[in-house]
């Protein structure tokens, strides 16, 4: 009987669900290819946005700060990916230790933290500690948020994945080195993948915390993207905009992937 | 991003026989990168901003190691304009909390009524196209949060595609003002947090069993009493938890209130940001709004723990 899974209405809200979450992306991806200075007027189709954010007047500013959110991103994704990979073995493989209730909520405390409340005490620990802000503090606080981001993929892929291939191995004399190695870890790879995935974009995502640990003159793409849209929407911020968008795009279908092949595999 | 709900630890494989494997002589060096990181890098600096929203605040945004409760007193309490008059509740600030409690609210319930129809849409489709609309619902999640406000301001601007558009189509002869307004700040909240909402819900529903519904439909009972009586207490903890995805990280929100709102719209993430920046900032007192914060924040988390905890027990 079909009638009780179907309501009215029901498709109407779904699709403006979508049309809200992207009509704005919509517009401001079409925008990002107007000829016309103005950002009200339509002029025809240009490249000329997309042209000038690699060669105008700020292509310097947020090419640096383009690089520093790059690098900042695959540092801390690496960082983060290989600590929630030991953590999630630990937490999934380690048997009842003591302490795993309260690791658990460690591992838990960035998504709990308000970001604004994280953002500050990062800020005054830095300064207490007499650390300068700058790139390693923005990397420092981008690896430890991400944790949480890496661990839980990672720790849902393990605990689907039977002891049984690791004791095989075991049983035939592997070290547990090699045991990880060569069985688990891949076993485990379509998880670490998602996970490195999803830190990447929520590092290079990150503005609040970013804000205030980055000291003075040091920018990453969207701090440098939130000082110009202080002083008004500019084409050439649509244009990076929307390349961010089409990286974005890019990884979630990546992840999207990985999780299929994930799936696929998972016996 | 942040203020996923917790939720119980993974449930391992090995459980009963864990270190079979071998990996449980060696829990603690493994675990020792994430209690450095972690605890060093954000348990130690929360509970350093506890100390330091007692002290006194220096000029040039700085503090002098002298306790006091200065900045909680600036919060709750005033004396006039001097300092001369008898000490009586200071509302300005509780005001601006309860704005903020008041929009993440509202967006809660916003995106509850528009959420839940979309996860039951989508977890009644035929598998194939349950996967393409979580993909499509997902995709915005992943995109910068500040280039989504960003665009939402631009589509909402007084000249901006939307007025324009109403214009062009003769509905309206002069520009609604959209921006730095209560439901910008709204409907940019609501933007922000959707996916949170439809997601839990989703997964609770998919794991509905349609077999009740059925059986209730064979008793008589409309569809929407199905909804309300059967439907509804089943998938709670999805709602739940959608809810309080929604609702933690709407509460103190920046970007939202700062590019979309304006000074009546001032929320408690600006407020914070405020005593942080140049020389008319108060650390301490910055500090405090941020232990008062995250005190509200674990209150709800609390009180979801509860309930979630007593719902198990029965």
């Amino acid at each position: 009987m079909k009638g009780v899974r179907h309501y009215p209405g029901f498709l109407a809200l779904a699709v403006g669900c979508l049309v809200i979450l992207y009509a704005p992306l919509a517009v401001v991806a079409a925008y990002s290819f107007n000829d016309s200075a103005s950002i009200t007027q339509w002029g025809g189709f240009s490249w000329r946005w997309y042209v000038d954010v690699f060669t105008g007047p700020e292509a310097e500013r947020f090419g640096a700060a383009a690089w520093n959110s790059l690098t900042i991103a695959v540092l801390a994704a690496t960082a983060s990916t290989a600590i929630a990979v030991a953590a999630a073995v630990a937490m999934v493989r380690g048997g009842q230790f003591r302490g795993r209730t309260a690791t658990y909520a460690l591992i838990n405390l960035p998504l709990m933290v308000p970001e604004i409340v994280t953002a500050v005490a990062a800020l005054i620990f830095f300064t207490m500690v007499g650390i300068t802000t700058g790139y390693l503090t923005i990397l420092i606080a981008h690896i430890t948020f991400c944790i949480p981001f890496a661990f839980l993929p990672i720790a849902a892929r393990l605990s689907g994945i039977e002891e049984v291939y690791e004791q095989a191995a075991r049983d035939l004399y592997a070290t547990r080195a090699q045991a990880f190695w060569l069985i688990l870890l891949p076993l485990m790879m379509p998880g670490v993948i998602s996970g490195y995935l999803l830190a990447f974009i929520i590092s290079l995502d990150d503005f609040i915390i970013t804000n205030f640990v980055k000291g003075a003159g040091m920018e990453t793409l969207p701090t440098a993207i939130f000082g110009s849209v202080k002083q008004g929407i500019k084409p050439n911020i649509m244009a990076i905009s929307t390349m961010m968008l089409a990286v974005s795009v890019l990884f979630v279908t990546l992840s999207y992937i990985a999780n299929r092949i994930g799936q696929k595999t998972r016996t | 991003m942040a203020g996923a709900a917790p939720q119980g630890p993974p449930q391992g494989s090995g459980q009963a026989s864990g270190g079979s494997t071998g990996y449980r002589q060696i829990v603690g060096p493994l675990l020792l990168p994430t209690w450095a990181v972690i605890g060093v890098f954000l348990l130690l600096p929360v509970l350093l901003m506890g100390v330091y929203s007692f002290l006194t605040k220096e000029f040039r945004g700085g503090v002098i190691w002298d306790f006091t409760l200065a900045a909680y007193d600036q919060f709750f309490v005033t004396r006039g304009l001097f300092g001369d008059e008898p000490p009586q509740i200071e509302w300005t600030y509780i005001a601006i909390f309860w704005r903020s409690i008041w929009q993440a609210g509202v967006c809660t319930l916003i995106c509850l009524i528009v959420g839940f129809p979309t996860a039951w849409f989508i977890a009644t489709r035929p598998p194939a196209q349950r996967s393409v609309w979580l993909f499509l619902i997902t995709v915005p999640y992943w995109v910068n949060l500040l280039i989504r406000t960003v665009s939402l301001k631009f589509l909402l601007r007084d000249n901006g595609p939307l007025n324009e558009g109403l214009m062009a189509i003769g509905l309206i002869s002069d520009p609604l003002p959209l921006v730095n307004t209560n439901l910008a700040v709204q409907l940019g909240l609501f933007y922000s947090y959707l996916p949170f909402m439809v997601l839990p819900i989703y997964a609770a529903v998919e794991r509905y069993n349609f077999a009740l519904s059925e059986a209730a439909a064979d008793l008589y009972a409309t569809r929407w009493t199905i909804l309300r009586e059967i439907v509804l207490p089943v998938v709670k903890p999805g709602i739940v938890a959608g809810c309080i995805l929604v609702f933690v990280p709407s509460l103190g929100a920046f970007l939202a209130p700062d590019l979309l709102g304006g000074a009546k719209t001032f929320m408690i993430g600006s407020l914070i940001d405020e005593q942080f920046k140049g020389s008319q900032g108060n650390w301490p007192f910055g500090a405090a709004v941020s232990m008062i914060l995250m005190a509200l924040v674990l209150l709800v988390l609390l009180v979801q723990a509860r309930a979630a905890g007593k719902a198990g027990a029965r």
